[in-house]
């Protein structure tokens, strides 16, 4: 599956068949600062993500709270 | 295909998303129906405007500003955008067209004014003029513009996005500090005072993930990227501390910000630590301030005649207070 990450934004090839929790972990993200949107739909935790899926993952952590 | 098992708590259709601190998940419509029901609550709880007021949205063009704004209007409120170009670089041109894109295609009608052709200086440049943090002059520029627009403009209350993250965040760099006259401060709605509009920020009770979700699901596009000084600064910081504590016990972030809201600001407030002195009219643009010109139009008359400064080089400089 093609994982796209921001920040900077940059595309990783990556194997199917993990969950999007365990994704989240392998690449050593907190869930609370993401949402995971798989072929432009949003999905949870325990989601099985397949190899032919198109992943983002999208920082939601703003920084200028002033 | 991404298959899941998990189910929606309302209607247990499937999920697309898990909010561990409410220990539930949710499908598209149900994430909604929470985030407006949040929303509500806190508009209701705080008193913060009634359907007859005129409603002033401060808008940066990130996920924040746009969703509280799109909720607003589609709880039938009165409410205007309100956009300043701060003049950092590729940020601020992306930025000022998400925000001009969401206001047109909405029909909706958005004010702006830009701080490098409208006031001769940007935030970069300021920065280096006045020996300040960007973010210092940023949010004073920003401050007084918004006052200003809410003023002339004959708004009730200015609206921000402050969502539950940034407040738990500032709350959290306060209370390090024991910043009193801050913290006394930090309410989800400020009333009117000595010539300043109403503050509110009815964002309190969601959290950024939550913002985001009503994003994707209502289809706005907003800039996904950081202004480029915020990155490494104290906030975002204090915001991933919060997240390590909250993935260890969920909704921690929550009673942190609640608990303080309902039990200590009353307490501050009894203290009458938050006091203005005699405030008087700028000479140059009228605004309230206690000594004979503004802070802004002072900013001004620093930033306007130096030498444009390109964002890169004050981004070593970087933080908030
Ligand atoms: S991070 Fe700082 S400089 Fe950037 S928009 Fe926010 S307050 Fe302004
Ligand atoms: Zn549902
Ligand atoms: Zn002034």
């Amino acid at each position: 599956m093609l994982v796209k990450m921001r920040n900077p934004r940059r595309e990783v090839e990556m194997p199917g068949g993990r969950t999007v929790n365990r994704l989240l972990d392998d690449l050593d993200l907190v869930r609370e600062s993401h949402l995971v949107i798989c072929n432009g739909t949003l999905v949870p935790g325990d989601a099985r993500l397949a190899d032919d899926d198109v992943i983002e993952i999208r920082p939601v952590i703003s920084g200028g709270a002033s | 295909m991404a298959v899941s098992g998990s189910k929606c708590r309302s209607c247990k259709e499937p999920a697309v998303i898990d909010l561990p601190r409410h220990n539930a998940n949710f499908c598209a419509e149900h994430l909604l129906q929470l985030c407006r029901r949040q929303v509500t609550k806190a508009i209701e709880d705080y008193s913060m405007f009634s359907p007859d007021d005129r409603i002033l949205v401060a808008v940066s063009g990130g996920k924040d500003s746009l969703a509280v704004w799109d909720m607003l209007v589609e709880a039938g409120y009165e409410a205007d955008g309100f956009y300043v170009g701060l003049g950092i670089g590729d940020y601020s041109d992306e930025s000022g067209r998400f925000v001009h894109a969401f206001a047109e295609e909405r029909g909706l009608t958005l004010l702006s004014t830009d701080l490098r052709s409208d006031f001769g200086y940007d935030i970069p440049t300021a920065a280096r003029a006045s020996k300040r943090v960007p973010c210092s002059v940023c949010g004073l520029s920003k401050r007084h513009l918004f006052d200003k627009a809410a003023i002339d403009g004959g708004y009730d209350v200015v609206v921000t996005g402050h969502n539950l993250d940034d407040e738990a965040a500032v709350l959290l760099g306060n209370v390090l500090h024991w910043d009193v006259d801050y913290l006394a401060r930090q309410l989800p709605v400020l009333e009117a005072r000595d010539g300043f509009p109403r503050k509110a920020k009815p964002l309190v009770r969601l959290t950024e993930r939550e913002t985001a979700a009503w994003c994707v699901i209502r289809g706005i596009d907003y800039l996904v990227e950081e202004c480029p000084i915020a990155a490494g600064n104290r906030h975002l910081h204090h915001k991933d501390v919060l997240n390590a504590i909250e993935k260890e016990s969920p909704s921690t972030k929550s009673a942190f910000y609640n608990n303080f809201i309902e039990n200590m600001a009353p307490l501050l407030a009894e203290h009458g630590s938050v006091s203005s002195g005699d405030l008087q009219h700028c000479t140059r643009c009228g605004a309230p301030t206690s000594g004979e010109v503004c802070a802004f139009c002072r900013l001004v008359a620093t930033a306007s005649p130096h030498e444009p400064v390109p964002v890169e080089l004050v981004l070593g400089r970087r933080g908030r207070r």
